[in-house]
């Protein structure tokens, strides 16, 4: 049998280093750098700046843009649906409100509608998975909000727009920033229990990028906690969900308006047809396009789908020429590779530090920094090559214990205490290897301050929106994305529903968007969205029959 | 490595597993009594997943956050049942395994607003708590590694604090309710314990409220309009000279 228990004895004599040095690496932390530092960094270790990543798009309403490749691939394949199996004479469920994606986003968007007015009966979540399996569940740091006396809304606009190296929607930035607070407190309304100082404050950290420290937390379980929360409060309210059914396309109308979405069951592969007088779509990531071939943190379910259903439909799209590799997914042991560690773990004072046990960087650049920072040190030989061939640096875990007191690990990391010890690594006493990965999507479809898109009825909140974070965004700054913009795609489309009058419904974008894939001469060996990732072994692959 | 410089490990292949393990390089796990052959040091979603599963359900964050990967399983000769999530937990050879992709598990529907945290709160809308014969079978079937008899008793006692506190950890994966000889919901009953808590128990922020009278009363919207205004080299070194906290204290703050 096989049980790996800690690191091996090469990995142990650099950790020997590490513990050598740590009072000498404590005292004379590395400072950050200067712009004009960060941006050479980028340009030779980020992969946003390497050749062979990207690509132009050449169909559809953004043609001639510039992609990530895994991206453009989907963009450039067959609408999964074809739009003469479907029978929209025959409506399966017909509501006001049509929200894709159980997440944080849709859930929030839920609650807001029913607070304004649509009947619980009107609305209709539907999801891929169970509903809140989805990146929100997973977030572990927090969530910035500008509470403090010492901190302002203008000061965290300030981050979230430099953050974005100045790309992002300003308003988009603005809402964010301001709305935040009244998030928080709507957050206490429900439940949500906040690390909290004796006399009530929240306990805030800083986070990369951020200038002042903002970052509300609830221990290294922050999505879950939150999730829970708006999960159980949608139960209560009885709000309608179905679950295992995403959706594959969005509908149309003669009027050219979004109309609501075929959804398909995975179990029964049934379909359903969806109207809908306004739809939201909240279904988030896409990791799991593994972008550039990383791995990646996200859940199961990131596989962009939203992007390639709205992009089908006429919507565009922004920033897709950036992603966001996160500095500290784990590199060792093997099956934990890809799974993030909280930058929480920087932000309570750990250090990264290279073979010789030597700091290299400030812990707390930008995300997109600091990740170049810690490749660039792998690239040049001064990491450490697990034996399945990953690299890594170390992070200097028992610092915490140094810095805050024994037993804060325990206290305040309990979900990476818990993941590390089942490999028999106590990261209280021992540093954790990590290695960027494929963490969030910086970009994607267009919304205004109302989570409008550019097509009637179409509504969108979370990470499948672009513009609120530019091209890179800050710790933190998503998980309130999804609760200002869950909750304004919410209140908006409830508006909107009272006005809305729903035409003939229609599949037509699909066959135009099939046509001008053959007009630019593609030859789609695909068909996309993908739905699920595929992690079958390649040799049970090779070997499955289609005869059942 | 690819061009990138990059692994990228989620289809492992055979020859990997080799260097990780002291001994063998692929072990015999039983999917529901079927016997496959699958690297060692893989996870049981990812061992499934190699012999040729395709997920649908029992597959959800494959992180350890979503509990929707709960498994059962025990070794050949063994008498223990083990109880542990497929995306943590590391095949072992002769596993025989099964996924539970869903408990089914009534929840109570309440009204938030309209309850007033007291010792018998949580009795009064889950009154089954009471039957607890503290087998502590329970705890023992937590792959959180949860007190979680505890917190059920805590709960029997009124205490709501407590039960949200040592709870707090719970990913919702159903292996306690599924095991409790009395048909308690565990996690039904600390969820409902944690938002009593969050809403009602724990101290409010006072430098929240201000914030918000301050936002409501406009204070920083002229200040946000400037910057949105401002030119971008003009922003670009306000950013770029702005104060860092975290620098100044030399930590993370806290
Ligand atoms: C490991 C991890 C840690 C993170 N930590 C932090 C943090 O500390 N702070 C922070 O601010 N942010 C963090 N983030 C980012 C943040 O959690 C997410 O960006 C945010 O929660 C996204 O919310 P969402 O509602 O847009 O998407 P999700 O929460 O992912 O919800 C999308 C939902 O839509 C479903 N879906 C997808 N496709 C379809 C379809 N075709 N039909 C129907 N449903 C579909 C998905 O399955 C999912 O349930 C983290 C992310 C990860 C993965
Ligand atoms: S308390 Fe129960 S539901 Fe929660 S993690 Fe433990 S076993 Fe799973
Ligand atoms: S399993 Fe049920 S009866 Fe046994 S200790 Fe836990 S809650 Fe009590
Ligand atoms: S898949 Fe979410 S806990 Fe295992």
């Amino acid at each position: 049998m096989t049980v790996i228990e800690g690191y091996p004895d090469y990995m142990l004599k650099s950790i020997k280093l590490c513990e050598d040095k740590r009072e000498k690496n404590m005292a004379r932390p590395v400072k950050p750098m200067s712009m004009k530092a960060r941006e050479e960094m980028l340009k030779k270790y980020h992969p946003d700046y390497m050749e062979g990543t990207k690509r132009e798009l050449k169909v559809g309403k953004d043609k001639g843009m510039l992609l990530y490749n895994g991206i453009v691939d989907l963009l450039e394949s067959r609408t999964v649906i074809d739009s003469k199996d479907i029978d929209l004479s025959k409506i399966d469920y017909d509501v006001d409100l049509l929200i894709i994606g159980g997440g944080g986003a849709g859930t929030v968007a839920a609650l807001f509608a029913y607070e304004s007015g649509v009947p619980k009966d009107r609305i209709l979540i539907v999801t891929k998975l169970r509903h809140g399996d989805a990146n929100s569940m997973m977030a572990q740091g927090g969530i910035q909000a500008a509470d403090r006396q010492e901190d302002s809304p203008s000061l965290h606009y300030l981050d979230i727009y430099g953050g974005g190296h100045f790309t992002n929607k300003p308003e988009l930035a603005r809402a964010l920033a301001l709305d935040a607070p009244g998030i928080i407190n709507w957050h206490e309304q429900l439940g949500v229990m906040y690390d909290r100082h004796e006399d009530g404050e929240f306990q805030e950290l800083s986070g990369g990028g951020t200038c002042r420290n903002r970052m509300h937390s609830c221990k290294d379980y922050s999505g879950m906690e939150m999730m829970r929360n708006i999960r159980d409060q949608a139960r209560n309210l009885e709000i309608p969900v179905l679950e295992f059914c995403p959706v594959a396309e969005l509908i149309m109308d003669d009027k050219g308006q979004i109309a609501g979405g075929v959804a398909f069951n995975l179990e029964t592969f049934e379909y359903y047809v969806i109207r809908a007088k306004a739809t939201i779509l909240a279904t988030g990531g896409s990791g799991r396009l593994h972008l550039a071939n990383y791995p990646t943190t996200n859940h199961y379910g990131a596989t962009g789908d939203g992007l390639i259903m709205a992009y089908h439909a006429g919507a565009n799209l922004l920033d897709l020429d950036t992603i966001q590799i996160h500095p500290t997914g784990d590199a060792y042991p093997e099956p934990l590779v890809g799974i993030l560690s909280t930058e929480k773990i920087r932000g309570l004072g750990a250090i990264p530090l290279n073979n010789n046990g030597d700091p290299f960087v400030f812990p707390l650049e930008p995300r997109d920094v600091e990740s170049a920072a810690l490749i660039k040190e792998c690239k040049e030989d001064r990491g450490i090559v697990t034996p399945t061939g990953m690299p890594g640096v170390w992070l200097d875990t028992p610092m915490i214990e140094i810095i805050h007191g024994e037993g804060t690990i325990e206290a305040k990391l309990a979900g990476e205490v818990r993941k590390f010890k089942r490999f028999g690594i106590d990261m209280a006493k021992q540093p954790i290897l990590v290695y960027p990965t494929l963490h969030y999507q910086n970009g994607g479809v267009e919304i205004n301050e109302k989570t409008e898109t550019i097509l009637p009825g179409l509504f969108a909140a979370g990470e499948v929106t672009g513009g609120v974070h530019g091209k890179n965004r800050l710790m933190g700054n998503s998980l309130l994305d999804f609760n200002v913009f869950g909750r304004r795609a919410g209140i908006y489309a409830a508006k909107y529903i009272k006005k809305a009058k729903i035409g003939k419904l229609t599949l037509n974008h699909l066959d135009k968007f099939n046509k001008m894939l053959e007009q630019a001469n593609i030859k789609p060996k695909k068909s996309a969205p993908i739905i699920l990732p595929e992690y079958r072994g390649e040799m049970a692959i090779s070997r499955a029959l289609d005869i059942f | 490595m690819t061009k990138e410089g990059q692994v990228l490990i989620e289809k492992p292949k055979e020859s990997k597993a080799k260097n990780v393990g002291e001994k063998t390089e692929t072990v015999e796990v039983f999917i529901m009594g079927k016997s496959y052959k699958v690297p060692a040091g893989l996870t049981i979603m990812k061992a499934l997943e190699y012999a040729g599963y395709r997920y649908i359900r029992g597959c959800g964050c494959r992180a350890g956050f979503c509990g929707a990967c709960s498994t059962i399983y025990r070794k050949e000769d063994e008498q223990k049942l083990g109880f542990d999530l497929a995306c943590q937990k590391v095949v072992e050879d002769n596993m025989y395994l099964v996924q539970l992709p869903f408990v089914p598990a009534s929840k109570a529907e309440y009204d938030i607003d309209k309850i007033v945290p007291k010792d018998s709160t949580i009795m009064g809308i889950y009154p089954e708590i009471a039957r607890c014969v503290s087998c502590n079978t329970c705890t023992k079937s937590c792959p959180q590694d949860i007190e979680v008899m505890k917190y059920i008793q805590r709960a029997v006692r009124g205490d709501i604090s407590k039960c949200a506190e040592i709870s707090f950890d719970c990913i919702q994966c159903g292996l306690c309710a599924m095991r409790c000889p009395a048909d308690i919901k565990h996690y039904h009953v600390s969820q409902l314990a944690r938002r009593l808590r969050g809403k009602y128990l724990d101290t409010k922020s006072k430098n929240l409220a201000s914030r918000l009278k301050e936002i409501e009363n406009r204070k920083y919207d002229s200040e946000i309009e400037k910057l949105i205004k401002m030119d971008k080299n003009e922003i670009m070194d306000l950013y770029k000279n702005r104060k860092i906290e975290a620098e100044e204290e030399g930590e993370g703050g806290d």
